[in-house]
C-alpha cells in the first residue's frame, strides 16, 4: 500500500492540470435590458462585436448523407450576413458539433457548447430524438433552443418548454394535408406505410390517419435508425399489395427503401414527408433519380430546381460565393432559410439582447422569408402547412394550392405571396 | 495475467524497500484506506469547486468510468476472468435508474443502490454461466450480452423507450447550496464520493481472504481448489462485485447525460472499458483513476484535434479511434503494466535514489 501513496498523489496532480485545462470557469451572465444606445455584452455568447451561437448536426453516421450540407449551408448565409455589416453591428459566429444522430452524443456535444464554449443559443439542433436529449437541460439552463430541425410537435410546448421552438411544419400536419391528398388523387388504392419509430414518424402517422380512411391501409412497418436492413419491411409492404407506399424516413432510409423496392420488383406509387423528398440527396444514394420519377412529397420552402424564384437565386448567389463544392438541393435551401430567419429574428429582438428578450421577441417577430407559407410563433411553432409536390424529369416540381391547418382543426389554402428577399442579403 | 498487484505476495522488492518516513502510513489497511480517500477526496472537492461547470460534468464522467473500471478490474485483473461485455452492466444499471426513476420520486441513495441491486442479480445469473467458462469462450459470451441487449430495449419499446430511450431528469443541488449552484458540480460532487466510497471498499475486499482466493483462483484453479477455495462460488462472486460496480456506474451515466437510450451504450463502449483498465494498470485499482481519466478526456481531445487541423468530421470521427489504438501499442510497449505500472516505476527510482 505505502507502494501506492506516492504515485496516488502523482496521479492526482496530473489529474488536476487535466481538469483545469480541460476548460475555464463559465462566466456569469451579465444581462441588461435592450434599449437604444452602444452594444454591450448583453448576454452569454453576445458581446458588443459577436454573436456566438452553436447546434448539433448529424455530420457522421446513419442521417448524414445530405444533411451534413445543412449547417455549412447555414454557415455560408451567416457569413454574407457578416460581409454585409452583421447584425445590429455584430458579427455572428457559428459552431456546430457532430453528434453522429446518436441523442447520447448530442447530449455530450451540447453541454460543451453551452457550459464550455458559452454559446447565446443552440440554433436549429437536427433531429427528433437527437434533440429530445437535450430539450430539457436547455430549458433548465435557460438557452434558447431556435428553430429545432424536425416537425416534432414536442417543440410546441410553451408551458413546459419556453425556451424551444421549431422550426418546420409540424409533421401531424404535414401527415394530413399529404393524407389528403393521398385521399384524393389515389382513391380506393390500398396504402402502406413505412415509418421511423419514434416521435417523427408516430406524428407523421398520426396526421395521416385523420385522413386516410384505416380501411385502406393494408400495412404499418417501422424501423429504428440504427438497423441499415429494411428488406423485411419493404417485402412486408410488397406482400399486403399497397399500391401507394407513405414513407415517413429520413433521406438514406428513403433510398435505402425504394432500392430494396426495386431489387424484389416492387413499384408503388411512393410518398414521403418533407424531410426526404430531395432528388439531389436521395438520388445520389441511388445513383440517379431514375427509380425516384413521380415521387410524390410536400414542401414549405421553394424548390432549388425552381430558378425563377427570387430566393433560389440569391441562395445560389451566396452557395457560389461560399460553399461551391457542396451540391446545390433541398438541404442547401434549408440550411439557408433557417438562418435567414434567425438572422431577422436577432434583426428584432433589439440593440443589446438577452436570452429572455429573444424569446420573447419570438413570439411578435415577423419571420416572413423564404416560405410557401406564413411560419409563427404565436399559436403553433413554425410553419404552418406544405405545398404537394412531385418528382417530375428528376427535379421537385411544386403545384396546386398551398395548406395550413393545425394539428387538430381543419385544413385550409394560403394565397398570400412570398416577400422578396433583401437586396442586402 | 502474471502482472504484479498491489499485494503482490513474495515480491522481492518489498524487502529491500524502506520507504522515507513520511510516505509510513497506519499499519491497519481499513484505516489507512480510509485517510488516502479523505486527502484524495479533499482535493476532488478543491478541484470540483474551482473550475467550470462542463468540466465537472467531465469529472462526473470520470468518477462514473471509475467506477465501472475498478469493478472491472477486480473481475479482470485480480480474478482473470475477461468480460467483453461490461457495457450491458452500465446499461442495466442506467435503465433502472431511468425507470425508477420515471415512475417513482425515490430519494437517491436508494437509487443507487436499487441499480446496483439489480445489477448485482443480473451480475450473478450472467456469473453462474461464465463459472463454467473458460478463456475465449468466456470472452465471447460476454461480448454476445453486449451485442444482444441493447436490441431488448428496441423490442419492448413501452416501457424502454425504444430507440428514443428514457429521459432522466436532472439530479437538483439541495436548497441549502444556493440557487445558482450548478447541477453538474452537484452530480460531480456524489459521483466522485460514491467512487472513493467503492475505491476503498474494494481497496479492502483486495486486501481481505476474499481478495486473496480471487487471486489465487486466477493464478491457478486447482491448486486453489487443493487450498480450499471453492472455485466456482469464488468467480460468480467477482463477477457479482463487478456487475455492481458496473450498475453503479451506470446509474452515474444515467445523471450525466440525463437520457438513458440504446445508442449510449454500443459495443465499443464494453471494449473501451477494457482499454481502460489495460492502459490504466490491469491489476491496480488506482489504475482504474487512469483508465476513467483516458476515456473521457482521450476521445474529446481527438475530436478536438480534429477539428483544430480541419480535417472532416468523417474522419475527425475514426481519429479518435485512431488515437486509443496507437496509444494502447505505445503504453503497452513502454508500460507493460499500464500506466500506473509506469507510475510505480518511476516512483520506485525516485524513492531509491
Amino acid at each position: 500500500m505505502r507502494r501506492l501513496l506516492a504515485p496516488a498523489v502523482v496521479g492526482c496532480a496530473v489529474a488536476l492540470v487535466a481538469a483545469a485545462c480541460g476548460g475555464g470557469s463559465s462566466s456569469p451572465s451579465s444581462s441588461s435590458s435592450g434599449g437604444g444606445g452602444a452594444n454591450t455584452a448583453s448576454a452569454p455568447g453576445i458581446t458588443a462585436t459577436n454573436i456566438t451561437i452553436g447546434s448539433h448536426q448529424p455530420l457522421t453516421g446513419v442521417a448524414a448523407p445530405g444533411y451534413d450540407e445543412i449547417a455549412p449551408s447555414s454557415k455560408a448565409l451567416f457569413d454574407d450576413v457578416n460581409a454585409h455589416g452583421g447584425v445590429n453591428g455584430r458579427k455572428i459566429t457559428y459552431t456546430y458539433q457532430d453528434d453522429a444522430y446518436n441523442p447520447t452524443q448530442t447530449a455530450t456535444v451540447v453541454r460543451s457548447l453551452v457550459l464550455q464554449d458559452n454559446v447565446f443559443g443552440i440554433f436549429n439542433g437536427l433531429g427528433t430524438p437527437t434533440h429530445l436529449a437535450v430539450q430539457q437541460f436547455l430549458n433548465t439552463e435557460r438557452v434558447p433552443d431556435l428553430f429545432v430541425a424536425s416537425g416534432c410537435d414536442c417543440w410546441n410546448n410553451p408551458g413546459k418548454f419556453p425556451y424551444t421552438s421549431g422550426y418546420q411544419t409540424d409533421y401531424t400536419i404535414e401527415g394530413k394535408i399529404t393524407g389528403q391528398y393521398v385521399k384524393n388523387t389515389f382513391p380506393g388504392k390500398k396504402v402502406g406505410y413505412l415509418y421511423q419509430n419514434d416521435d417523427f414518424g408516430q406524428g407523421g402517422i398520426q396526421g395521416l390517419d385523420q385522413q386516410i380512411p384505416k380501411s385502406s391501409v393494408v400495412t404499418r412497418q417501422n424501423y429504428v435508425p440504427t438497423n441499415l436492413d429494411v428488406g423485411p419491411q419493404v417485402a412486408a409492404l410488397q406482400a399486403s399489395g399497397a399500391q401507394v407506399a407513405v414513407l415517413y424516413t429520413v433521406p438514406p432510409f428513403t433510398a435505402l427503401t425504394i432500392g430494396a423496392a426495386a431489387k424484389i420488383g416492387y413499384h408503388p406509387q411512393w410518398v414521403t414527408s418533407s424531410v426526404s423528398a430531395d432528388p439531389t440527396t436521395v438520388g445520389n444514394l441511388l445513383k440517379g433519380t431514375s427509380m425516384l420519377e413521380g415521387l410524390v412529397s410536400s414542401s414549405y420552402l421553394p424548390s432549388p430546381n425552381d430558378t425563377s424564384n427570387p430566393w433560389v437565386q440569391t441562395f445560389m448567389r451566396i452557395h457560389n460565393q461560399y460553399v461551391p463544392n457542396l451540391p446545390f438541393d433541398g438541404n442547401t435551401i434549408y440550411g439557408m432559410s433557417v438562418a435567414y430567419t434567425f438572422v431577422k429574428l436577432m434583426q428584432q429582438a433589439g440593440t443589446n439582447p438577452t436570452r429572455q428578450s429573444v424569446v420573447n421577441a419570438l413570439k411578435t417577430a415577423n419571420l416572413a422569408g423564404p416560405g410557401l407559407v406564413p411560419i409563427s410563433y404565436s399559436s403553433t411553432s413554425g410553419f404552418t402547412g406544405v405545398q404537394m409536390g412531385t418528382i417530375t424529369g428528376g427535379k421537385f416540381v411544386l403545384s396546386g394550392p398551398r395548406f395550413t391547418a393545425t394539428d387538430n382543426g381543419p385544413i385550409g389554402t394560403f394565397n398570400g405571396t412570398q416577400p422578396p428577399p433583401p437586396s442586402n442579403l | 495475467m502474471t502482472t504484479p498487484t498491489d499485494s503482490g505476495a513474495g515480491a522481492p522488492a518489498r524487502v529491500s524497500r524502506r520507504p522515507p518516513d513520511w510516505v509510513r502510513l497506519p499499519r491497519q489497511t481499513l484505516l489507512r484506506h480510509l485517510l488516502l480517500a479523505a486527502v484524495v477526496g479533499l482535493l476532488a472537492f478543491w478541484l470540483s469547486d474551482n473550475v467550470g461547470a462542463f468540466t465537472d460534468l467531465q469529472l462526473s464522467n470520470v468518477a462514473a468510468y471509475t467506477i465501472a473500471l475498478a469493478g472491472l478490474t477486480v473481475l479482470t485483473g485480480h480474478n482473470g476472468q475477461l468480460s467483453l461485455g461490461h457495457g450491458a452492466f452500465i446499461a442495466i444499471g442506467a435503465y433502472s435508474t431511468g425507470l425508477i426513476l420515471e415512475h417513482t420520486s425515490l430519494p437517491i441513495i436508494v437509487v443507487l443502490l436499487a441499480a446496483m441491486g439489480v445489477t448485482a442479480v443480473a451480475g450473478a445469473i450472467v456469473g453462474i454461466a461464465a463459472a463454467r467458462l473458460r478463456g475465449p469462450y468466456l470472452a465471447g459470451a460476454t461480448l454476445a450480452l453486449a451485442v444482444a441487449l441493447p436490441s431488448v430495449a428496441i423490442k419492448w419499446s413501452s416501457i424502454f423507450g425504444g430507440e428514443q430511450g428514457i429521459a432522466v431528469n436532472p439530479l437538483t443541488p439541495p436548497s441549502s447550496l444556493g440557487l445558482s449552484f450548478p447541477p453538474e458540480r452537484w452530480v460531480a460532487w456524489l459521483a466522485m464520493l460514491v467512487a472513493l466510497i467503492v475505491l476503498v471498499l474494494l481497496a479492502n475486499l483486495l486486501r481481505s481472504r476474499v481478495g486473496r482466493s480471487f487471486r489465487a483462483v486466477r493464478d491457478d484453479e486447482i491448486s486453489a481448489s487443493l487450498a480450499g477455495v471453492h472455485v466456482a462460488r469464488t468467480q460468480v462472486l467477482a463477477f457479482v462485485v463487478s456487475a455492481a460496480c458496473a450498475g453503479l456506474a451506470g446509474a452515474f451515466f444515467a445523471f450525466n447525460v440525463q437520457l438513458v437510450a440504446p445508442a449510449g451504450f454500443p459495443l465499443a463502449l464494453s471494449i473501451a472499458l477494457v482499454t481502460g483498465i489495460v492502459v490504466g494498470g490491469i491489476g491496480s485499482l488506482v489504475g482504474a483513476v487512469w483508465g476513467g481519466v483516458l476515456l473521457v478526456y482521450l476521445n474529446q481531445e481527438a475530436t478536438d484535434l480534429a477539428k483544430h487541423f480541419h480535417i472532416s468530421a468523417a474522419a475527425g470521427a475514426n481519429g479518435a479511434l485512431l488515437a486509443y489504438g496507437v496509444l494502447l501499442v505505445a503504453v503497452m510497449l513502454a508500460f507493460p503494466d499500464g500506466i500506473q505500472g509506469g507510475v510505480r516505476r518511476l516512483a520506485r527510482l525516485v524513492t531509491r535514489r
